[in-house]
């Protein structure tokens, strides 16, 4: 299922079965059960959705098919800085295309990657309905507005 | 006195929320921090101008404040009682400062009916709500009203589904509430998708309980005790006051057993969406909300028939439910003197793109799209010319100047090849490309599609191919039949709303910029320079001063000529970077 293969710790499993308890083990509730475990883990690799199916007694490629049906559940860590670049119509027609080419350049890596020191992700979103501010990037939790393919190379400085 | 500031998302990305601290902290000092009250409040609908704050009860709007203006907001306006000139919004048709709303052509011709608490309450304080006759309505339907007088109610009043599609909502009550169960269920679909529409947002940040109070009118007319808000991740704000409003519901009795000491009980849960599109389509939303993958199904059988475990629901949009509580409240009558005769009351439109007032605007049915751009919307950005407005997001059309004074309703926007959608309006001005326009939707679907039935999920990516290969310069005039052909039939025999509305972003813009599609094909020329495969990078002999620096800059060394000599391109190797253009300090480098 995915390339990175890594090992669940007692406590990991553990934590999965916690949060699978506090929903009665109930199936209805994987996308709540998903949602909590990737906020926990920041991601949703192979083992661990194999621990949920065995855990709610449901098959894992049940769980593998809500995971990559949703575009919000990602099997790969992500960035410590992600970065999202808004593509929502007004900010594609007011240039986000451009800026999002830059950081792509800038940090050599496409959409759904991370740089190899595991620092930026990118990603593109859409809408986040601050058209006003359009183009729109996110950093994190903090939010970019009016950003020119000029404005990346200073605005990742903030993060050197 | 009240100082109202913008909690909006796009407010709060300008940091508002620390100008509201500021603004408190310096209320504090001046010992003024019992008699003037800092509130955050949801969203004007002035998000190009933001962060805004309001005085209230002067109606002063400040617009663009930024956290160290508090201070003068205070001292001036607060103590002395001068509005601050500089942060006033000039109107930029005379250039003159203006102070209160009724000045603010942005508000006039709004009819606030859905937003109408938005940006006066604090969303986060029932009592707030509850002063501007918040839960007056229920109140009347479970002591004065059979739930029969309540569907009767909103069948007369003609409200029609907010979503896109624009069902009649009393009808869609009406057949939930005949079919029989244990358990019925009220769905609030707030898994707002389009790409540039935040109306539902901006209602929940703005105004929670006045969804709850119209899923507990629903739930009372097709008696059913539960409902579910379907809400995107992506909205944490919106999610935050959701919990708020509904805790603060349950204790003052507003929801749970009893309601208002009735034999009426109801009671509202939260599901997560996950990002997808298609789970705005009720039937995928119904399964996503079961913890499985959002795919559609065949209708009949509707979910008022068997939808959520099987059981009869109704779904409704947030703005729909938002438009409930005052119809019951001033009676249908009034409601329905609003608008069309096929479409009552308002609509609330995102205006985005490149509008001079980007924002969140409610007019009634009816107006005209040049009211809307023009008047409300404050023109084009930059003076540039009006080429089209996108309506209906992914699933609507482009329109044009010949639309502009067709009046909106829903009927109208299909008799000219677009739809209301959920009313996201993009305006777009010379420099956007209709077909690029077309295949950032197409791009936007073949993503979204959820795989389920072979037209949307082959058609669509076809389409795409197809669109790309035009705008590269590749494409010939069978292409375009094809691409025609192919939108009709994933019009045809697509599975759900998705894949049937699909193609029309691709019909309308060919119906419409015809003479743009034949340009790409037959010229292998973008009319309005966004293409970049067929730009064209030559260097005016007259201009060029021989100083090298594009030829040094060009990374595929396409550019030769001497020192103090002009400049030659070689189109063969030249890779379109735009390296030259940037480089020359001359202008001698032209873009066609």
């Amino acid at each position: 299922m995915s390339s990175i293969k890594i090992e669940l710790r007692k406590e990991d499993v553990d934590k999965i079965n916690e949060i699978c308890d506090s929903f009665d083990n109930e199936p209805l509730e994987l996308i709540n059960i998903l949602h909590k475990t990737q906020e926990h883990f920041g991601y949703l690799p192979a083992e661990i959705q194999e621990a949920i199916a065995s855990k709610l007694d449901i098959s894992v490629a049940q769980v593998y098919g809500v995971v990559t049906f949703y575009s919000f559940f990602t099997m790969t860590p992500k960035g410590r800085h992600p970065i999202s670049i808004c593509m929502g119509t007004a900010c594609y027609v007011r240039g986000a295309e451009k800026v999002l080419d830059e950081f792509k350049k800038e940090l050599a890596i496409q959409v759904g990657q991370t740089t190899p020191d595991g620092k930026f992700s990118l990603s593109s979103l859409r809408c986040v309905g601050a058209c006003g501010l359009a183009p729109v990037v996110l950093i994190g939790e903090k939010t970019y507005g009016r950003v020119a393919p000029d404005d990346v190379q200073d605005i990742l400085k903030e993060y050197q | 006195m009240h100082l109202l500031v913008c909690g909006g998302t796009s407010c709060r990305a300008s940091e508002s929320a620390l100008i509201a601290e500021s603004l408190k902290r310096e209320l504090e000092e001046k010992g003024l921090g019992n008699e003037v009250q800092v509130v955050m409040t949801g969203c004007f609908g002035l998000c190009e101008q933001g962060p805004v704050v309001k005085v209230m009860p002067d109606n002063t709007f400040y617009v663009k404040v930024r956290p160290e203006d508090a201070a003068v907001i205070v001292a001036e306006h607060v103590i002395k009682g001068r509005p601050v000139q500089r942060l006033l919004y000039v109107n930029p048709a005379t250039g003159e400062h203006v102070s209160g709303s009724g000045q603010m052509g942005s508000f006039r011709k709004q009819i606030r009916i859905a937003l109408r608490n938005c940006g006066f309450i604090n969303p986060e304080n029932i009592d707030e709500y509850i002063a501007r006759e918040g839960y007056a309505a229920i109140g009347k339907c479970v002591s004065e009203l059979s739930s029969a007088d309540v569907i009767d109610i909103m069948k007369r009043s003609g409200l029609r589904g907010r979503g896109g599609a624009g069902f009649p909502t009393g009808l869609k009550w009406e057949i939930a509430s005949k079919n029989q169960a244990d358990q019925k269920y009220v769905v609030c679909n707030a898994d707002e998708g389009d790409p540039g529409a935040f109306m539902d947002r901006s209602v929940l940040e703005g105004d929670p309980h006045s969804v709850l109070e119209a899923m507990a009118i629903c739930g009372y007319a097709i008696g059913a005790s539960k409902g579910l808000i379907y809400i995107r991740a992506e909205y944490p704000l919106a999610i935050q006051r959701l919990k708020i409003a509904i805790a603060q519901a349950r204790d003052y009795g507003l929801l749970g057993n009893n309601i208002l000491g009735s034999d009426f009980s109801f009671d509202i849960d939260l599901r997560y969406g996950a990002g997808a599109f298609v789970c705005g389509e009720e039937t995928a939303l119904i399964h996503s909300m079961e913890g499985m993958r959002g795919e559609p199904t065949n209708k009949p059988p509707f979910p008022a028939e068997s939808g959520f475990m099987g059981r009869p629901s109704n779904v409704n949009n947030v703005e729909t439910f938002a438009s409930v509580p005052v119809i019951i409240n001033r009676g249908w009558e009034w409601f329905s003197s609003i608008g069309t005769e096929k479409s009552k009351g308002t609509k609330v439109f995102a205006l985005a793109g490149k509008i001079n007032n980007v924002g969140l605007i409610e007019v009634p049915m009816g107006i005209t799209l040049r009211e809307i751009i023009f008047e409300i919307g404050g023109g084009i950005k930059n003076g540039k010319k009006f080429k089209a407005v996108q309506t209906g997001g992914p699933s609507g059309g482009c329109l044009t100047e010949h639309h502009l004074d067709t009046p909106i309703d829903f009927d109208n926007l299909v008799a000219v090849g677009s739809m209301m959608g959920s009313g996201g309006m993009i305006v777009m001005d010379e420099d956007d490309c209709m077909v690029s326009i077309a295949k950032f939707f197409l791009e936007f679907t073949v993503e979204e599609s959820c795989g389920k039935c072979a037209p949307c999920r082959i058609g669509n990516k076809r389409i795409y191919e197809l669109l790309t290969h035009i705008t590269k310069g590749n494409g010939t005039l069978a292409d375009l039949d094809r691409l025609r052909n192919m939108c009709n039939v994933i019009k045809d025999t697509s599975l759900c709303g998705l894949g049937q509305t699909s193609p029309n972003p691709v019909l309308s813009t060919m119906e419409n910029f015809m003479d743009e599609y034949l340009a790409h094909v037959t010229e292998k020329r973008c009319p309005a320079g966004s293409c970049r495969d067929l730009m064209k990078y030559t260097i005016i002999e007259e201009k060029c001063v021989g100083c090298t620096a594009c030829a040094r800059g060009c990374p595929v060394n396409a550019i030769s000529g001497e020192r103090k000599e002009p400049h030659f391109i070689d189109q063969e190797k030249c890779i379109k970077c735009g390296a030259c253009f940037e480089r020359c300090k001359f202008g001698a480098v032209l873009i066609n």
